[in-house]
């Protein structure tokens, strides 16, 4: 039967890319994300790719209340309900030094908004007995480094939610992928110095649909960041301390 | 939104510049930009010279902008991004019996990008040229606002825009009429010719849809303008094609890969692989339009100086005597390389600066060498000679002087231009080169 995925975050490139992954393999999608007029486009963009239905609908990280309209979206398919959870914001850590407030905003756009999400759609999920989540967190959340710490214990939270949601769900026939992409060429990047071994947004979603099939655990993409993170775990912590990495 | 510095280059690896390039994901921040800095477009960088170079200037990247916004099914009418690409468009609606009416020789071009230069494709004789299926364009002027131009609306700014090299401003989106589809394989017919005028006979006399010649760059005497002619038709089978896997060129080849011995020896082979009594073979759609993107970056086996490549048009009453002195000229060098095309063009083009012309086009590579450089200057003044033109999407290499005489339109395309962007925002390295803003 036709399956059907959420896309937190599909204005996202990476996001967009994954849509459009679905939409070329005949699932519904369900687009979310903060611009409406934006979203439509790609919304029309997946029925032309081939998607059985394409849904926009309007949600923020912040509101909690914008949440239910996707559930909705999603449950009026039938057959298994996947999510792929795009969203996320990465303050300059000088910003969040400024004002320790934002430090809030980074921790509920990619933490605590999107487990919230989750943790709404899971019972839907067992319901019917299957359904897979991509959780995007990233290599950041592996250890904690000076360049952007706040939003790395952001996301390594958003690690151990999914870690316990994959747990979960386990029992009723679902799955869980956590996924720690390296650097990605979207707008979030664009112009940043130092760069290094860019991926493609269209490259991370083809690994996230293999992810999906081969119900992997945890996905690093591209593979060699595993090695890459593998190193940066071992160095102990009187050295790494004193490193900027 | 947020610049990065980064070198834009030719396809041809010859030019390049250092440009702060912005790139949008959504149409409402192109607004943006324009606010800030209106500067020109690019899009998949396919063009050889420096159309889509400014240097010390900005830039707009337009890969992000690929989403299909409409199509209908019933009439073939697609309305999509301009970043969207030509293979995009073919593995997209191929499958439901559309695809582009006009396809260039490679599929990695953009729609933005086949609008500016006004490509053409195998079919140029029978439906013209790309922008000919444009039914409408958005674009966004340096001033900022978004405009709808068509042939009903807007006329003069429209046809401006078609082969107009970005200069009215930025393509954000435009309407077009795909074409039907039968299958995903062609029906290629391979044929031997032995010389030129027996070559130039076969070209004039072929009926096919898709016909396209290779010719032997490094053929003499005798033998001088010898080829292979492909003419292909749509099949009617509904299989799935088989696609080659695609390779890619880790490095720059060292420069005997394409010196004249192995130049001549490939020809030699590559002609002689047909039979003298011809042969057909079937092939995937993307296999026989697009036969060099399978080998991603193929521009460095030229090495990391680059290649010129030089393209005419010649009409009718010229060309046979023309392209014989050229290929004289060509092969007495023995500079060429295996990848040169001969072809057939019919009378259709939708700009003023577009290229084609009824007659005959040659195009070849040449790498890049002080040599090489004289002989395409010696064939450009050869087809300014003969009436013909010089296609700005390959041009590294032409002067001025000589673009104002082999586009004959310029003046009124450049009056269009000038009340579009009365500032020049647009100017590329290709337009300040050739003078094509400069009303003189």
């Amino acid at each position: 039967m036709t399956q059907t995925w959420i896309i937190l975050g599909a204005s996202s490139s990476m996001g967009r890319a994954f849509a459009r992954k679905a939409a070329t393999m005949g699932a519904h999608v369900v687009l979310a994300a903060r611009d409406k007029d934006d979203l439509a486009r790609t919304a029309s963009d997946c029925t032309a790719r081939g998607a059985a239905s394409a849904t926009p609908v309007v949600f923020d990280a912040r509101d909690p209340k914008s949440f239910t309209a996707i559930y909705k979206a999603a449950k009026k398919n039938e057959g298994l309900i996947n999510a792929a959870v795009f969203v996320g914001s990465m303050a300059p850590q000088d910003d969040v030094d400024a004002d320790p407030n934002i430090g809030d905003f980074t921790i509920q756009d990619n933490f605590t908004g999107p487990a919230n999400f989750l943790h709404g759609l899971a019972p839907i999920m067992e319901e019917r007995k299957g359904g897979t989540v991509l959780g995007i967190g990233s290599v950041a959340g592996d250890r904690g480094r000076i360049g952007n710490y706040t939003y790395g214990s952001a996301k390594a939270g958003f690690h151990t939610y999914l870690s316990g949601l994959r747990n979960r769900l386990n029992r009723a026939g679902g799955h869980v992928v956590t996924v720690k992409p390296g650097f990605v060429d979207t707008a979030m990047t664009w112009g940043i110095e130092g760069m290094f071994l860019v991926a493609s947004p269209d490259q991370i979603a083809d690994d996230l649909w293999t992810a999906h099939e081969k119900k992997k655990n945890t996905l690093y993409t591209p593979w060699f960041w595993r090695y890459i993170m593998a190193i940066i775990k071992s160095i102990p912590e009187p050295i790494f301390k004193k490193l900027s990495v | 939104m947020s610049w990065k510095t980064d070198t834009l280059s030719g396809w041809g690896r010859v030019l390049s510049g250092t440009a702060q390039i912005a790139r949008p994901e959504k149409p409402s921040s192109i607004a943006h930009v324009m606010g800030d800095t209106p500067a020109p477009a690019i899009g998949a960088q396919r063009s050889y010279g420096d159309a889509a170079i400014n240097t010390d200037g900005k830039a707009v990247d337009m890969n992000r902008l690929d989403r299909f916004i409409s199509f209908d099914a019933q009439t073939g009418v697609l309305e999509a991004e301009a970043g969207v690409s030509i293979t995009q468009m073919l593995e997209t609606f191929a499958p439901q019996g559309w695809m582009p009416a006009v396809m260039p020789g490679t599929g990695f071009a953009t729609i933005g990008g086949c609008i500016a230069n006004d490509v053409h494709g195998k079919n140029h004789h029978g439906v013209g040229t790309f922008g000919q299926h444009v039914l409408s364009i958005e674009l966004i002027g340096a001033d900022g606002k978004t405009k709808i131009v068509s042939p009903k609306k807007n006329k003069a700014l429209f046809e401006a825009t078609l082969g107009g090299l970005g200069q009215t401003g930025i393509i954000v989106s435009a309407k077009l009429q795909l074409t039907e589809c039968s299958s995903r394989l062609i029906q290629v017919d391979e044929r031997r010719a032995n010389n030129l005028s027996e070559f130039m006979q076969m070209l004039k006399d072929s009926t096919a849809t898709y016909c396209v010649g290779w010719i032997d760059g490094t053929a003499n005497g005798q033998s001088l303008g010898r080829g292979i002619l492909e003419e292909a038709e749509l099949t009617k089978s509904n299989m799935a094609p088989k696609l080659r896997k695609s390779r890619k060129v880790p490095f720059n080849a060292p420069s005997f890969a394409l010196s004249p011995p192995t130049v001549r020896a490939f020809n030699r082979m590559y002609f002689n692989r047909v039979p003298a009594t011809g042969r057909g073979v079937l092939r995937s759609l993307e296999d026989f339009f697009f036969p060099l993107d399978k080998i991603h970056d193929w521009n460095k086996l030229y090495g990391k100086r680059g290649f010129h490549q030089f393209q005419c048009v010649l009409p009718d009453d010229t060309a046979e005597r023309t392209l014989r002195e050229m290929l004289r000229l060509i092969a007495d060098a023995g500079l060429a390389s295996p990848l040169a095309v001969l072809k057939r063009t019919g009378p259709g083009r939708a700009g003023p600066l577009s290229f084609t012309m009824e007659g005959f086009t040659l195009a070849l590579d040449f790498p890049n060498s002080k040599k090489s450089v004289a002989l395409v200057e010696k064939l450009n003044d050869m087809t300014a000679d003969a009436g013909g033109r010089i296609y700005f999407a390959k041009d590294s290499l032409a002067t001025a002087a000589q673009a104002k005489h082999m586009y004959p339109e310029l003046a009124a395309w450049q009056k269009t231009v000038k009340t579009a962007d009365p500032k020049g925002r647009f100017k590329t390295d290709l337009v300040r080169r050739l003078k094509l803003r400069d009303s003189k």
